[in-house]
């Protein structure tokens, strides 16, 4: 089963190279990381994508939670979530193709950010299905480039994945 | 801007209560060098790296206090490495500081750099690459704070040369504030409250201790709870000591090379009562075969050692001392039962013993018994890896914590002699014996050198098999005894090679000489290398094959 984890960390160098090593010398398997500051700019944030049955996330936890630098994990599978992502994506497009590619773009709200000779540059936000959506539906087209973020999540409503500064003392 | 970023370093060691450090010099460290010069700080100059981190290590162990070791950057600091693999495994308490090139070089392959903190992490508790002088006091509280609480083990602290001549002013922070590091302390009420009601419905008790007891030094509240609840004590082989194993209720070390009864009593027992271990593949043999019938209570400071091996029904998370405190005042007296029987009928029946013919070759076996006799149990151990380390293990009977000093984790041959000078130099006075193998020792015997500069009188019994006997004893068992490159009839004159270093050196051949010989190795003031001429082909037994079921041994 896939898990979705929101992991504060420490804003110190060397902190994803920890935690990357991690996932491979425990052979755990990341699905996707993505990671940047918070409002608290000692502070960021990852969230972590992993496959594995309930052992295998608990020993995941465990064994981040020993990092010095993790401030706090919070496996959000379970909760309800906001999640996003950002796609990029190159298509082949020629001009008779232009107008079909384009309603595509538009039935997914995505946006054209670049145009080419022969191509277009999509970009793309959503949750997960939808992102893998837009992908399949672009690649009868000639897709010649693609880059994603990876996923971030935040807890919808009055839930949060904070640091409690309290927690300190 | 008072003081150089060397001097602070120092000022802060001594802040942390630092007398004692092992290192080896080098461009990189030239100015911490030259501060240590001033220092009242005890610097003992090694022989090689490796040999500075594995008696930080032996020091470290022998005493409870932080072990300091010292390196310079790029070969200065990769030497140290298997020594702070070997820490990280056994949970020791360790800071290894090292040069490094300066921050204007870093990156660019300069002369002697090494990524020292990328080559130690997955082997390090926590590591720093100082990128400011005026960070250096906050790093050192924390790096000892670290080391040493929780869970113990190393911390490495990388320090770029320029950093170590700017200057800055000193003040040592009070207190360490990290977000993200609280170990537990104190375990869960209501999982002790089931941990003593499992205690109260068992019939088979065992209590089965780790280093986790001697780390936390919960050896008197470990035999408290023994006593009270009459459950025998097995131990992990970095538990030896944590129970006293001349007392009726201690079945000594379980596993691989485990006593039959301890192995029989962890197998049949119908609770486990495990303490501060981490049930390594070498102490459970086949874990789905293990303790099969137990229900199992796991106590441990780490989170994430339980469940990690052996599924856990009753974990308890927190300071050994402090979980068995509040158990004991959760139970019973208990009464003798036909367990107990049962268990002093294996001890009869299957006792460790040693077959030594007065005129005939010597055993292994008999020199460790004969070293535990004349020391009358009373010395401070530390061996080598292979055939030696389990004979030590097995037939000297450890009455106190911190005796024991032994590679676990990491089997790490040559960590012996100068695992054994670090804990002679943090309990002067005392006894302190190297059990090794001709091989072992070899890995490095140059800390003869630094044992007899300091005159630390360490003692090395080499159990001379002239064979790597462990690798020997498996090709004798699982390969056709098809000794591919395991014989070492090719080895130095050990007599020699002591008094090379200045030393003392005596063979021992016969019976009638070990005794003798031994009193006279505890009477020199120098360091002593005995050669003990052993049985060639002796192999250790019992023996649970890797991966065999615990019960089922050979020998
Ligand atoms: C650094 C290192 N290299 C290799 C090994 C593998 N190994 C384990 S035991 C052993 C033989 C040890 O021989 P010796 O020191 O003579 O001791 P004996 O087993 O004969 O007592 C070897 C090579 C090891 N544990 N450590």
């Amino acid at each position: 089963m896939r898990h979705t984890l929101a992991v504060l960390v420490e804003n110190n160098p060397g902190v994803l190279t920890r935690v990357a090593g991690l996932f491979s010398r425990r052979g755990f398997n990341i699905d996707s990381l993505s990671v940047g500051r918070t409002q608290n700019s000692a502070i960021s944030r990852m969230t972590i994508v992993v496959e594995g049955d309930d052992l295998i996330l608990e020993q995941v936890t465990k064994q981040l939670n020993k990092l010095i630098d993790v401030i706090k994990i919070q496996d959000v599978t379970q909760d309800e979530y906001v999640d996003r992502e950002l796609m990029l994506i190159k298509v082949d497009a020629d001009p008779a193709v232009r107008g079909e590619i384009m309603q595509i773009v538009d039935i997914f709200r995505a946006r054209i950010v670049d145009i080419g000779r022969k191509t277009l540059t999509i970009e793309a936000t959503g949750d997960e299905g939808k992102i893998n959506a837009i992908e399949k539906s672009l690649r009868p087209f000639g897709i010649r480039e693609l880059v994603r973020t990876g996923k971030i999540v935040m807890l919808r409503g009055h839930k949060f994945t904070a640091y409690n500064q309290k927690e300190e003392d | 801007m008072n003081f150089s970023g060397a001097q602070i370093l120092l000022k802060s060691l001594e802040a942390e209560g630092v007398d004692t450090i092992f290192g080896y010099p080098g461009g990189s460290v030239l100015d911490i060098y030259d501060a240590i010069f001033d220092s009242d700080i005890n610097h003992y100059l090694v022989r090689h790296e490796q040999g500075a981190a594995h008696a930080a290590d032996g020091y470290a162990r022998a005493t409870g206090k932080t072990g300091v070791c010292l390196a310079t950057s790029g070969p200065g600091a990769t030497n140290l490495v298997t020594g702070i693999a070997n820490a990280y495994m056994d949970s020791v308490p360790m800071v290894a500081i090292t040069g490094q090139v300066g921050s204007h070089l870093l990156g660019k392959d300069s002369f002697q750099e090494a990524d020292i903190t990328g080559i130690t992490l997955p082997i390090t508790k926590h590591s720093y690459l100082v990128k400011d002088v005026s960070e250096l006091p906050r790093i050192i509280k924390e790096a000892f704070h670290i080391a040493s609480t929780g869970r113990p083990g190393p911390v490495l602290i990388d320090i770029p040369k320029d950093l170590t001549v700017a200057r800055a002013d000193y003040s040592y922070p009070e207190k360490v504030r990290l977000k993200g590091y609280k170990p537990t302390f104190h375990g869960h009420k209501e999982q002790i409250n089931q941990a003593a009601k499992a205690i109260a419905e068992a019939r088979r008790p065992v209590i089965f201790a780790g280093g986790g007891v001697i780390i936390s030094g919960a050896h008197e509240e470990l035999k408290q709870l023994a006593e009270l609840i009459l459950a025998p004590v097995a131990t992990s082989m970095l538990g030896i000591g944590s129970f006293p194993e001349t007392h009726p209720l201690a079945l000594g070390m379980i596993g691989m090379h485990g006593a039959k009864y301890a192995n029989y009593a962890v197998t049949e027992s119908d609770l486990l009562i495990s303490i501060g271990v981490r049930f390594a593949d070498r102490a459970t043999g086949k874990v789905s075969a293990f303790a099969p019938d137990a229900k199992i209570i796991h106590i441990d400071i780490d989170p994430a050692e339980i469940g990690k091996n052996v599924r856990a029904d009753i974990p308890i998370v927190g300071d050994a001392r402090n979980v068995l405190v509040e158990l004991i005042e959760r139970v019973q007296q208990g009464m003798a039962t036909e367990w107990q029987e049962k268990i002093q009928e294996w001890k009869k029946e299957f006792p460790l013993g040693c077959d030594q013919a007065e005129e005939g070759t010597l055993k292994p076996q008999y020199v460790v018994k004969q070293i535990c006799e004349v020391t009358q149990g009373d010395a401070i151990i530390a061996t080598e890896v292979g055939q030696n380390q389990m004979w030590a293990a097995q037939h000297f009977n450890f009455s106190k914590p911190r005796n024991f000093i032994s590679s676990g984790g990491l089997g790490t041959m040559g960590f012996g002699l100068p695992a054994a000078i670090g804990a002679q130099v943090g309990r002067p006075g005392e006894t302190v014996f190297d059990i090794a193998g001709d091989g072992s020792i070899q890995m490095n015997v140059q800390e003869m050198m630094t044992a007899v500069q300091y005159e630390l009188p360490v003692n090395v019994a080499i159990l001379n098999n002239h064979f790597l006997g462990m690798v020997r004893q498996w090709q004798e068992l699982f390969y056709k005894r098809r000794y591919s490159h395991t014989d070492l009839t090719c080895s130095p004159d050990f007599v020699k090679l002591a008094e090379a270093y200045g030393a003392e050196g005596i063979r021992v051949t016969k019976v009638a000489e070990v005794k003798p010989a031994l009193e006279q190795a505890i009477k020199s003031s120098k360091p002593v290398m005995l050669d003990f001429v052993v049985e060639r082909e002796e192999c250790v037994f019992p023996m649970v094959p890797a991966g065999g079921v615990l019960n089922k041994m050979l020998g």
